[in-house]
């Protein structure tokens, strides 16, 4: 696929990948040999029928193409973009055998694309009559797919968002050049066509309780309040100015566009040297936020090696395509600060990996004397986030797992208050966009399920 | 969209405003805040609820950069664009003895509902205010109607005794009487220097904390402050914290983070400071 060029690219904010031409997306549409048992669709997480859109794609059928995504999937324009597919669909793709595998996500986004082009508001739902009251509680992937879902139905969906923004982790963690903000602002108002009612601004927990959403007529809550309290390393010196969490360096950039500071009003304080620690995609994406607002130099701090690197491959490439200097086998253990309370140096440690640990990765473990000074004047902690305590603390009745996320039922998301279900990064285990819209899908099924016995 | 009831200067530079958000003011207590956006180019800027009835609430604000300005402009019926909340921890105020309520500058608003609360509880409230000038003591009237005993100061002597809210407050201890809380908001000197005056004599301080927040439910950590050993989030921890333990030092400092940048829209704005 297209992309902008590096040298232009870390100057705008706008997208890299460039996306599949028309001519494009028909010539590898028509290299898929349409598997009958198609192993891309049985590891998608929310089940689309690939071959079936493909054959439409093959056929110039790009209306049908989408119409057939949109069966499984809400979001395709999110999806086509940040999902890994190298782990998933295109990862099970049966001609990766000639190192060839099909461009699926490339093919998903065109077809997006094309709809948000060409048949704006083509689809929408009238109920005749609506079914019972759902919550979802959460505007990100998780409860969006719920949402959806159980909307296509004919349940009366409400989806509270604490934020002025509908989308979650899309519009706020996710930056502008990988997934624009006006497509997620598109795939949300395709839900609301479907009937989904978004109330922004409410924050379950405070503006409302759970009691009280049940109280208002709601007989079934989705719970995907998402990963959002930024993690630090109990080290000295976080507390430096220009120490952020990526979450508060995303929130800034992509929520409040701190990037058109001073047209919009958030600003963002930035130096010239720039430390993200962490080897996730919020890393990479911090790491690539920090090159466009201006940083000279911008290191990826990890403590192990690129090759247990939680982030995709093709964001490490996009990243150091860059400029971004990936400083390996390193850990923090302190930050130093200049009079003025900003940061001036890091002090890091250098590590060995040493036998496996508890995830299948060697366990870093460190040198002995390797203490040196890292010249930076700007971190970034991008080392991950618990789930969000406001809804959690003001609903003692749901039960948490140690590192409080909530506790659920595999297969069908429910939590142990009945009509009560979760997904996404609020629970265990859904840390991509694509699990967490699994997690909402099955927990859509689940819901409508429980309300068919509920009158 | 969240309507404006009235926005009017109360003092110089500083303003009232009530705006129709009815879920918050039902559920709003003392000591709870609000994040507000004027519109799509806003920031969103954390203000203190200083007041409620059923459907609205009050805020009061003073003029400090671009946001504060922009509300200003905002005239009644007109309106902004989000409101949420109520956030933070609300004040503990049950009944717990004799609390001493200090306010100073534009915390005093923000200490009317405090004050009003701890005194429905049952306390024994004293109220101290202090302000710069006479023109700058805001809701002495609200305060004054909640008849606890109310002590004013003022820098310059325009009103009340001349000198800080500490020296009232050392009086008062040296009078011998007994304080239970001390209960302080405003500046952050201001909550310092009680904080300190307070502290060898072991009463306990809590102090109100105004930190910079982007989204205000502790997604961010934007507002970290260091309590005692601990790391806190004011916007989920706070906005309340023990006056002993609070590093007010680090606090200040990160309050600084982005005065060039605030200096620079204003600037370009042509909005004095």
């Amino acid at each position: 696929m297209n992309k902008q060029s590096p040298k232009e690219r870390i100057r705008n904010f706008k997208e890299v990948a460039l996306g599949l031409s028309e001519e494009e997306a028909l010539k590898e549409a028509s290299r898929c040999i349409s598997c009958k048992k198609a192993k891309c669709s049985m590891n998608c997480p929310v089940e689309i029928d690939i071959p079936g859109f493909i054959n439409a794609m093959k056929a110039g059928k790009f209306d049908r193409a989408i119409k057939i995504i949109k069966e499984k999937n809400n979001l395709p324009g999110a999806c086509g973009r940040v999902c890994p597919q190298e782990n998933q669909c295109e990862g099970a793709c049966i001609l990766n055998a000639k190192k060839a595998p099909i461009n699926i996500g490339g093919l998903e986004r065109f077809a997006a694309d094309y709809e948000l082009k060409h048949m704006p508001g083509a689809e929408s739902i009238e109920h005749r009559a609506w079914r019972q009251k759902v919550a979802v509680i959460g505007s990100g992937p998780a409860g969006l797919t719920c949402a959806g879902d159980l909307a296509k139905i004919g349940y009366k969906v409400t989806v509270f968002e604490a934020l002025h923004t509908a989308g979650g982790v899309l519009v706020y963690g996710i930056p502008e050049f990988r997934l624009p903000k006006e497509i997620v602002k598109k795939e949300v108002k395709y839900l609301e066509s479907l009937g989904v009612e978004i109330k922004t601004n409410f924050i379950v927990g405070k503006t409302a309780l759970l009691k009280d959403i049940f109280e208002q007529g709601y007989k079934a809550v989705f719970i995907g309040t998402g990963a959002g309290l930024p993690s630090f390393m109990n080290m000295p010196g976080e507390n430096l100015n220009r120490v952020y969490s990526s979450n508060e360096l995303l929130t800034r950039v992509n929520l409040m566009k701190a990037y058109l500071f001073p047209e919009y009003d958030t600003p963002i304080n930035i130096g010239k040297k720039v430390a993200v620690i962490g080897g996730g995609n919020t890393a990479m994406d911090s790491a690539r936020v920090s090159v466009r607002l201006g940083a000279e130099k911008v290191y990826i701090v990890y403590r192990r090696t690129e090759n247990e690197m939680p982030a995709r491959k093709e964001e490490r490439e996009n990243a150091k395509e860059e400029g971004v200097e990936f400083c390996m086998l390193t850990l923090p253990v302190g930050i130093i600060g200049d009079e003025k309370g900003f940061v001036k140096s890091m002090e890091c440690v250098k590590m060995e990996l040493g036998e496996p640990d508890d995830s299948g990765r060697r366990r870093p473990v460190v040198v002995k004397g390797s203490e040196f000074i890292m010249d930076v004047d700007t971190v970034i902690m991008a080392i991950g986030q618990s789930p969000n305590p406001v809804f959690l603390k003001a609903t003692p009745e749901l039960a948490l797992d140690k590192w409080s996320k909530i506790i659920t039922d595999p297969k069908t998301q429910a939590a142990n208050i009945k009509g009560v279900y979760a997904g996404g990064d609020a629970t265990e285990g859904d840390d991509t966009v694509i699990a967490a819209m699994g997690a909402g899908k099955r927990g859509a099924k689940a819901i409508s399920g429980y309300l068919k016995n509920e009158k | 969209m969240f309507n404006i009831l009235r926005n009017d200067q109360i003092a110089p530079g500083i303003f009232k405003m009530t705006i129709n958000a009815p879920l918050i003011a039902a559920k709003a207590k003392a000591g709870q805040f609000i994040m507000i956006r004027i519109d799509e180019t806003g920031e969103r800027i954390p203000l203190t609820i200083a007041d409620t009835d059923d459907k609205n609430i009050t805020i009061v604000y003073q003029v400090a950069g671009v946001t504060t300005y922009r509300l200003t402009e905002k005239k009644k019926g007109e309106s902004v664009s989000d409101v949420v909340g109520p956030l933070g921890r609300a004040t503990d105020t049950g009944k717990i003895g004799t609390v001493c309520c200090i306010g100073g500058g534009v915390g005093i608003a923000e200490l009317y509902p405090v004050a009003k609360a701890y005194k429905n509880a049952g306390n024994n409230v004293i109220i101290i205010i202090g302000s710069r000038n006479k023109e700058l003591l805001i809701f002495r009237k609200e305060l004054e109607l909640l008849g606890a005993e109310m002590l004013v100061v003022t820098d310059d002597g325009s009103s009340g005794e001349k000198g800080f809210v500490t020296n009232a407050l050392k009086k008062i201890i040296d009078s011998g009487r007994k304080i239970d809380i001390v209960y302080a908001v405003g500046p952050g000197v201001m909550m310092e220097a009680v904080s300190n005056l307070t502290k060898p004599y072991g009463i306990k301080t809590l102090v109100s904390l105004n930190t910079v927040l982007v989204d205000g439910t502790g997604m961010c950590g934007s507002c970290r402050v260091q309590v005692g050993d601990e790391t806190k989030f004011a916007c989920v921890d706070g906005p309340e914290f023990d006056g002993h333990m609070v590093n007010f030092k680090e606090l200040k400092t990160r309050q600084g983070l982005f005065i060039e940048q605030e200096k620079h829209a204003c600037k370009i704005r042509g909005i004095i400071r």
